[in-house]
């Protein structure tokens, strides 16, 4: 076992980090807007924005759901009780005491237990509610006409309610950048791929063998 | 091309294709016409300017006649012997116009404008100037000697009336083009109203009959934009400003551009009109339809059809998907009485009657856009408050409107009651959003009965209320008159009456913008029944969302506050 700087997140996974954090600060900018929040941009400006940056978006998890089914990259989300209390236990007051984390990022396993809980919760249920219900909602004009006026509050109401939890997670994820040795050091593997890894011999030597340039 | 397929297209769409070829064209003869009639305006027969609040109907001559830019007519009238002769009533034209336009005569005598009669197959209800109350002059029967100024047929003074006799018809009131056509209330009525119709130019009746063409603005709003006994008062979307409007007034009727009449939208078949507030197409989901056919709407859809918005930007696609509950007028009338024409929104009766050294006067306390004075009380009418660019009353609206009329009993005790009032509601998949003229008014009700009054206002006799100011003797006369039984009693009740505005509509880049429902204190923060995206939120659900979000921002800012503080003190020791 050795501590290595490999190529964690590639390319795509990092564009597709990226610009979907891009259209989730829209989404929420705007969508705040239409719910009358805010009015810092025009109605119409912020429909069409909020629309626009919907349908990237839902463009986006498409190309993101190919990608990890064909690259395999969905184990890195499969969730385990492995390791999770001593990660919660860590930020609960290990953190306070100075205690190193206790997770080591693995070549197959980059994200803590914890953190993996998270993110799969977020793409099984928060993500699918704000695009089940935003297409519905988009969509009301196909439907309403036959319903009562009133069947668009569910729709909007359960939408807005999802709205305020996926702001909840961005907090928390930012938050929690700020809690290793630097916010830097939290953020650049997502800029420039590279993150510090456990790697057993095999793979250290396929690393270096197969794919000179992910390992440094 | 356009001319070869044109015989194969209804009127609507020949406009449409040949609106381009006849850009330039109507463009200099515009400006020939303004340019001779400036010349050939002779300052002897200037009119004498229109008293917007002492007619009825427009009684005076136009100043500047409109010229149509549409008409295909194949005939002219000033080439026909059987016009040339020298007639000396209205009567006799007729004749002479029913001596060719053999069948005109019984298609026109089904029309509204010569029955005053409109039965709604729906409600049963028996409705048309004839029979109904509104809440202005409150009604014209029985008072004919004055009304039916508007009506367009000769001497109808009261119910001896013949309206099976063609002769009777007044064609020159809609066909007159030389704008010098005027007409005046049947009977004088009493002395001191009879002064406001006087010394007027008798009509050169063979001039006119020469003139004729199809009917400009003028010829319609000399009655439509006097509605409600003066210019602009009832409708609020219709005044004498649409006679020569510019594009910010009204993108169709616009004189320098496509100068619509009304009969463009307002399409006729054998003297039947498209279009009628009695019986109003609130939604029309048929569109444009195929050339040729739909010869019976005036909807905005019949030429724009169902999706008016070109779908090249997300917020047209939108846009087009409001047309099935928002009504175009909604968004594309962003105010009323924009021309600089007043229209009134309250009358209180109760104030009428008073009078100075015996005699009835009146206070001119407003004054509109293009700079009239206009009463606010006349003794013979009450007082009124005005308004003008004013936002319209939005409503669900499936185009049925109930009417209190004369046989409806009402409850007073609810306050008020609506002398017609639009049904629809969100949940009904035939309404829209529409907008309405309100207009309130205090009027005189028979407290007994509980039902409305016939008022005798016009007259030269003793019982006319224009005359007597004694609304008792007034509403018993009316209502003996009409055998309407009348329990001799009479109180005073708010009314509301709404009108569909459909008229005054702006360029595009004048529309609603959508902050202007979609917001918090918009223009439909009274309109129930769905949710209005920017204007409905649950004040639990955003609280508990706004709280969740602090909780945690506070949550986080412990937790960075407590690393902070135990590194600093692990970093001591």
């Amino acid at each position: 076992m050795s501590l290595r700087r490999i190529m964690l997140f590639t390319r795509f996974e990092r564009f597709w980090h990226w610009s979907q954090m891009l259209l989730i600060m829209i989404l929420l900018f705007t969508g705040f807007g239409i719910h009358g929040f805010h009015a810092f941009l025009s109605f119409k400006i912020s429909v069409t924005l909020h629309t626009a940056s919907a349908l990237i978006l839902l463009l986006l998890w498409v190309f993101a759901i190919f990608w990890h089914l064909t690259t395999g990259t969905w184990r890195h989300y499969v969730p385990t009780t492995n390791g999770l209390w001593k990660v919660t236990k860590f930020y609960a007051y290990g953190i306070f005491k100075g205690e190193r984390h206790p997770y080591r990022k693995a070549y197959w396993r980059k994200h803590n237990p914890l953190q993996a809980l998270s993110y799969l919760a977020l793409k099984l249920f928060l993500f699918p509610a704000i695009w089940i219900s935003g297409i519905y909602y988009l969509l009301y004009s196909f439907w309403g006409g036959a319903t009562s006026g009133e069947a668009l509050t569910w729709v909007a109401m359960f939408h807005t309610a999802i709205a305020f939890a996926i702001l909840i997670f961005v907090i928390i994820h930012v938050y929690l950048l700020t809690t290793g040795h630097s916010f830097k050091e939290h953020v650049m593997p997502m800029v420039n791929g590279f993150d510090e890894v456990e790697l057993t011999t095999e793979e250290e030597a396929y690393l270096e063998n197969d794919e000179p340039e992910h390992i440094k | 091309m356009t001319f070869m397929v044109s015989k194969y297209m209804s009127i609507k769409h020949q406009q449409a294709l040949m609106r381009k070829s006849f850009n330039l064209a109507s463009g200099l003869m515009l400006f020939c016409i303004i340019f001779t009639t400036q010349i050939l305006a002779n300052p002897a027969q200037t009119k004498q300017k229109l008293d917007a609040d002492m007619n009825f109907r427009q009684d005076n001559a136009v100043e500047h006649p409109t010229k149509r830019t549409d008409s295909n007519s194949t005939a002219d009238h000033s080439k026909f012997e059987d016009l040339k002769v020298p007639f000396s009533n209205g009567s006799e034209v007729t004749k002479a116009c029913l001596k060719c336009h053999t069948e005109a005569g019984h298609q026109f005598m089904k029309n509204i404008h010569w029955t005053w009669t409109y039965k709604n197959k729906k409600t049963g209800q028996l409705l048309g100037k004839k029979h109904l109350i509104n809440n202005f002059c409150t009604n014209a029967r029985g008072n004919e000697g004055m009304c039916a100024q508007c009506h367009a047929g000769y001497g109808w003074k009261d119910k001896n009336f013949d309206f099976s006799n063609q002769n009777n018809i007044d064609c020159v009131v809609c066909h007159d083009r030389t704008g010098s056509y005027y007409k005046t209330p049947p009977t004088k009525g009493n002395k001191s109203c009879s002064i406001m119709f006087e010394n007027k130019q008798a009509i050169q009746w063979s001039e006119v009959a020469q003139s004729v063409g199809l009917p400009a603005r003028e010829n319609c709003g000399g009655c439509h934009f006097y509605g409600g006994g003066g210019d602009g008062v009832k409708h609020g979307d219709l005044d004498s400003s649409l006679i020569h409007p510019d594009k910010k007034l009204d993108v169709h009727m616009n004189e320098a551009g496509a100068n619509f009449a009304c009969t463009q939208c307002h399409i006729t078949k054998k003297h039947i009109w498209a279009g009628s507030r009695y019986n109003v197409i609130a939604k029309d989901t048929e569109g444009t339809g195929k050339p040729g056919q739909r010869r019976d709407v005036a909807s905005c859809e019949s030429c724009h059809g169902t999706k008016p918005h070109p779908n090249d930007s997300l917020a047209n696609i939108k846009l087009n998907n409001h047309v099935d509950r928002v009504a175009c007028q909604t968004c594309h009338i962003p105010t009323i009485a924009r021309g600089g024409v007043a229209t009134k929104t309250n009358w209180d009766w109760r104030t009428a009657g008073k009078t100075r050294n015996g005699e009835g006067y009146k206070e001119k306390n407003y004054t509109q856009g293009n700079g009239e004075h206009r009463a606010t009380y006349k003794s013979i009418k009450g007082d009124f408050i005005y308004g003008e660019n004013l936002v319209p009353h939005y409503g669900w609206f499936n185009g049925q409107m109930i009417y209190t009329t004369i046989d409806t009993q009402f409850d007073p005790t609810n306050g008020f009651i609506n002398i017609n009032s639009y049904t629809g509601s969100a949940n009904d998949v035939n309404s829209r959003i529409w907008p309405f003229k309100q207009m309130h008014t205090v009027q005189p009700y028979d407290k007994g009965n509980n039902t409305l009054v016939y008022m005798h206002l016009w007259g030269n006799d003793e019982n006319a209320y224009w005359g007597n100011y004694d609304f008792g003797k007034a509403i018993k006369a009316g209502m003996e008159k009409n055998n309407r039984p009348y329990s001799g009693e009479y109180s005073f009740i708010d009314t509301y009456s709404y009108w569909p505005t459909t008229h005054m509509v702006a360029p595009k880049e004048d529309a609603l913008t959508c902050a202007e429902c979609h917001s918090k204190e918009g223009r439909l923060k009274d309109l129930q029944g769905f949710y209005l995206p920017g204007r409905d939120s649950y004040n639990w659900l955003d609280i508990t969302g706004l709280l969740a979000i602090a909780g945690t921002l506070l949550g986080v800012l412990m937790h960075g506050l407590i690393r902070l503080f135990s590194n600093k003190v692990r970093n001591q020791s």
